[in-house]
C-alpha cells in the first residue's frame, strides 16, 4: 500500500467516525431527515466560505458552512412551529431553497472557482492526499486529515463529557427539562456538531453520501444492540468496516471510492436488517410463526380442558370441530406432545399433569391480565416472552 | 397557624391556539396531601402538571413552589410523566431509566457512580423491579413501565412528587403496589399530585382532590368535596371549548 492509499483510508475512517456518532443521536430522535437537509443546505455557506478564503479545508469556510447548516434546522422548525405545514414538508422547502442557491452561486462564478457540482455531490477523496500540511518545508500529512481528525477528536470529547445529558435528552426531553438539562441547548448543541461533522465530511464523501454515513451505521447499530453505548461502538465499526471495505472495492473496481463506500454500507446493512439475532427480519418473522403455533396449542388446550366428554376429545374432531386443516392439526398435535402437554390413547386426546397446569396458567393470564402470572408464563412458553 | 402550601397557583391561564386550555386557575395545594386532580377528558389536568413543572409556558398567571418559582426548586420536585411519552425501544435498561433520575443532583457533566447506583437499586426494590433491572426496557410491560417511572421519581428523593395518569393500563397488582408506595411517600410528609381518571377509587386513596374542566371547579379534602354536586358540576356539563390535550 502507498502512503497515499493509507491516508485515504484513514481519512474515510475518521470521517465515518465523525459521522456515527451525531447519527446515532439523529436515528433515536426520529431525526435522520435532518442530517439530509444540513448536508444539502450547508452547500450557499460552503461556497461563499470558498470565494472568501479558497480553501476548502479552512476553519472559516467550515465554521461559515456549519452555521448554515444549523439555520437550516432553525428555519425547519421555525416554519412547523407556525403550524401551517408539517415537519418532513418543511425539511423538504428548507433545503433545496438554501441547495439551489448554492447550485447557482458555482454555476456562476465557475470560471473563477476551483468547485464543481460533481465534486459537491459526491466527494473527491482520491485527491484528498494532494492538499499538503507544510510547516517549515515539513510534511505534516494531509489537510483533510487533520481536519476530520480534530473534528473528531472534539465529537469524542463532547459525546464522553455529555453522554449522560444527550441520553437523557433523547431519551426524556420533558425529564430532562424538569431536572435542569435544557433540552434545546442539548438540541442545538447536536445539531451544531452534525453540521461541523457533515462539513468536514462533504469534502470526502460529498452532500449526499454523509447522509448515508450518519444514518446507516446507526440503523445497523439499532438492530444488534440494546445498549447505547455499544450501539455507539457498532455504528463506529460498521462505519468504519464499511470505509475500508468501499476503498477497496472502489480500488479493484476502479470506481467512486464515496460511492462503493456507501454500497457496501447499504449491503452490510441488508445483511443486519434480515438476519439481526433477535431485531432482524427473519427473527421476526420465525417468532411470529412460532408465536402463532403457540396461540393454536393453547386454543387447542384450553378446548379439551373445558370438554371432558370423550366426541369432543377424539383426534378427528380436531379437523372437523376447530375447524383447522390438516397440516396445521397436525403440526399442534406434534407440539403439544413434544411438550408433553398431552397423551393420546385409542385417538382420544387428554391433557397431562403438565398440560392441565399450563392451561391452568394460562387462563389465570389472560383473565387477570397480571404481570406475575406472565413472568410465570414466560418460563416454559415461547409466546409470552414478547 | 398560617398554613404550609407545597404549590400555589394564582391566576393561570393557558391557551393552545387561542384556545384556553386552563382558564384563570387558583389553586393552593397545602404541604403532606395526597392529592388527585380528576376530571373529563381535555380538562386540562395534564396541562395544569406541566405547567406546573414549566413545560408549558402559561399566557397568563404564576405558579410558585414552597414559595419560589419553579426554576429554582426543580430538585424539590419529581415527575412522573404519561407513559406515552417515551419511545420505549429506546436501547437502555430498566436500572438505567431509574438512574436517570439521579442526574437532577448530579448537575452536568458528572456521571452517576456507586452511590446513585445503590440508590437506583433500593427503588427498583421499593418498586419490586429489581429482578428486572438488566431487562431492555421494550420488554416490560405496561404496568413495569410504569413501576420504572415510579422508581425514576423516587430515586429524586423530592419534596413533591407530580404525577401524570399512573394508573393507565396497569393491571391490579401494579396499582396496588403504586398506591402503597405513594400513601407510605405521604406517611412520609411527602406531597403528591396525580391525575386519576378511576373516580370510585378516589375516597379509597386520596386525601385531597381538585376537580377540574378548563376552570378549577372545587379543591379540598376529599371527605368535605367529593360529593354529586361537585361531580355533575365537573363532567355534567359540556363545555364549548374543545380542547387538544
Amino acid at each position: 500500500m502507498s502512503s497515499a492509499q493509507i491516508e485515504i483510508q484513514l481519512i474515510a475512517s475518521l470521517v465515518a467516525i465523525a459521522c456515527a456518532i451525531p447519527g446515532t443521536f439523529l436515528v433515536l430522535r426520529k431525526m435522520a431527515m435532518i442530517s439530509d437537509a444540513i448536508s444539502h443546505s450547508i452547500l450557499p455557506g460552503l461556497v461563499v466560505g470558498f470565494f472568501l478564503t479558497e480553501d476548502l479545508n479552512s476553519p472559516w469556510l467550515i465554521l461559515l458552512a456549519a452555521i448554515t447548516g444549523v439555520i437550516t434546522v432553525i428555519m425547519v422548525e421555525f416554519i412547523q412551529k407556525t403550524g401551517l405545514v408539517k415537519k418532513d414538508t418543511a425539511i423538504g422547502l428548507v433545503f433545496p431553497a438554501l441547495f439551489s442557491i448554492g447550485v447557482i452561486l458555482i454555476a456562476k462564478n465557475a470560471n473563477d472557482v476551483h468547485l464543481d457540482v460533481d465534486a459537491v455531490l459526491l466527494g473527491e477523496l482520491a485527491f484528498a492526499p494532494f492538499d499538503r500540511v507544510l510547516m517549515n518545508g515539513m510534511d505534516l500529512g494531509a489537510k483533510s486529515l487533520w481536519v476530520i481528525g480534530i473534528i473528531v477528536t472534539v465529537t469524542v470529547i463532547l459525546l464522553v463529557t455529555f453522554f449522560k445529558e444527550l441520553k437523557i435528552s433523547t431519551f426524556d426531553k420533558q425529564l430532562a427539562a424538569t431536572l435542569g438539562f435544557s433540552p434545546l441547548v442539548l438540541h442545538y448543541g447536536l445539531m451544531s456538531v452534525a453540521s461541523i461533522t457533515t462539513v468536514g465530511a462533504f469534502d470526502a464523501v460529498g452532500a449526499i453520501l454523509v447522509v448515508a454515513l450518519m444514518i446507516a451505521p446507526a440503523a445497523i447499530a439499532y438492530l444488534l444492540t440494546n445498549n447505547l453505548k455499544k450501539m455507539l461502538v457498532i455504528a463506529v465499526i460498521a462505519g468504519v468496516s464499511s470505509s475500508i471495505g468501499g476503498y477497496w472495492v472502489a480500488h479493484y473496481l476502479d470506481a467512486s471510492i464515496a460511492g462503493s463506500m456507501t454500497t457496501v454500507l447499504g449491503l452490510l446493512f441488508l445483511l443486519v436488517y434480515l438476519f439481526a439475532p433477535n431485531k432482524g427480519l427473519v427473527a421476526v418473522l420465525f417468532r411470529q410463526k412460532r408465536q402463532q403455533a403457540e396461540v393454536h396449542l393453547l386454543t387447542f388446550m384450553l378446548h379439551l380442558q373445558n370438554h371432558s366428554e370423550e366426541s369432543e376429545r377424539h383426534i378427528n374432531h380436531l379437523r372437523e370441530h376447530i375447524n383447522w386443516g390438516k397440516i396445521q392439526s397436525k403440526t399442534v398435535l406434534d407440539l403439544a406432545l413434544k411438550n408433553n402437554m398431552i397423551v393420546i390413547s385409542d385417538d382420544i386426546i387428554s391433557l397431562t399433569e403438565k398440560g392441565k397446569g399450563f392451561t391452568e396458567k394460562a387462563i389465570d393470564y389472560i383473565t387477570t391480565n397480571s404481570t406475575v402470572a406472565i413472568e410465570k408464563m414466560k418460563e416454559d412458553f415461547f409466546l409470552f416472552r414478547g | 397557624m398560617e398554613e404550609k402550601y407545597a404549590i400555589t397557583v394564582d391566576d393561570l391561564t393557558v391557551a393552545y391556539n387561542y384556545k384556553p386550555v386552563l382558564w384563570d386557575i387558583d389553586l393552593a395545594i397545602p404541604e403532606g396531601v395526597l392529592m388527585a386532580i380528576v376530571g373529563p377528558n381535555g380538562a386540562g389536568k395534564s396541562t395544569l402538571i406541566k405547567s406546573i413543572l414549566g413545560i408549558i409556558k402559561p399566557i397568563a398567571g404564576s405558579v410558585k413552589i414552597f414559595g419560589k418559582p419553579y426554576s429554582k426548586q426543580h430538585k424539590e420536585v419529581a415527575y412522573v410523566p404519561q407513559k406515552g411519552s417515551v419511545d420505549w425501544d429506546f436501547p437502555t435498561t430498566a436500572l438505567d431509566v431509574v438512574m436517570m433520575g439521579t442526574y437532577g443532583s448530579l448537575g452536568w457533566i458528572k456521571r452517576p457512580g456507586q452511590k446513585e447506583k445503590k440508590a437506583s437499586l433500593e427503588a427498583l426494590e421499593k418498586v419490586g423491579m429489581l429482578s428486572f433491572k438488566s431487562r431492555q426496557i421494550s420488554q416490560l410491560s405496561g404496568g413495569q413501565q410504569q413501576r420504572i417511572f415510579l422508581a425514576r421519581a423516587l430515586v429524586q428523593n423530592a419534596s413533591i412528587y407530580l404525577m401524570d395518569e399512573p394508573f393507565q393500563g396497569v393491571d391490579a397488582t401494579t396499582e396496588r403496589a403504586i398506591i402503597n408506595i405513594l400513601k407510605e411517600l405521604r406517611k412520609a410528609g411527602k406531597t403528591l399530585i396525580v391525575v386519576h381518571h378511576d373516580l370510585q377509587t378516589v375516597p379509597e386513596y386520596f386525601d385531597w382532590v381538585t376537580f377540574l374542566n378548563v376552570k378549577k371547579i372545587a379543591t379540598g379534602p376529599v371527605k368535605d368535596i367529593f360529593n354529586d354536586g361537585n361531580l355533575t358540576k365537573t363532567y355534567g356539563i359540556n363545555y364549548k371549548v374543545s380542547v387538544q390535550e
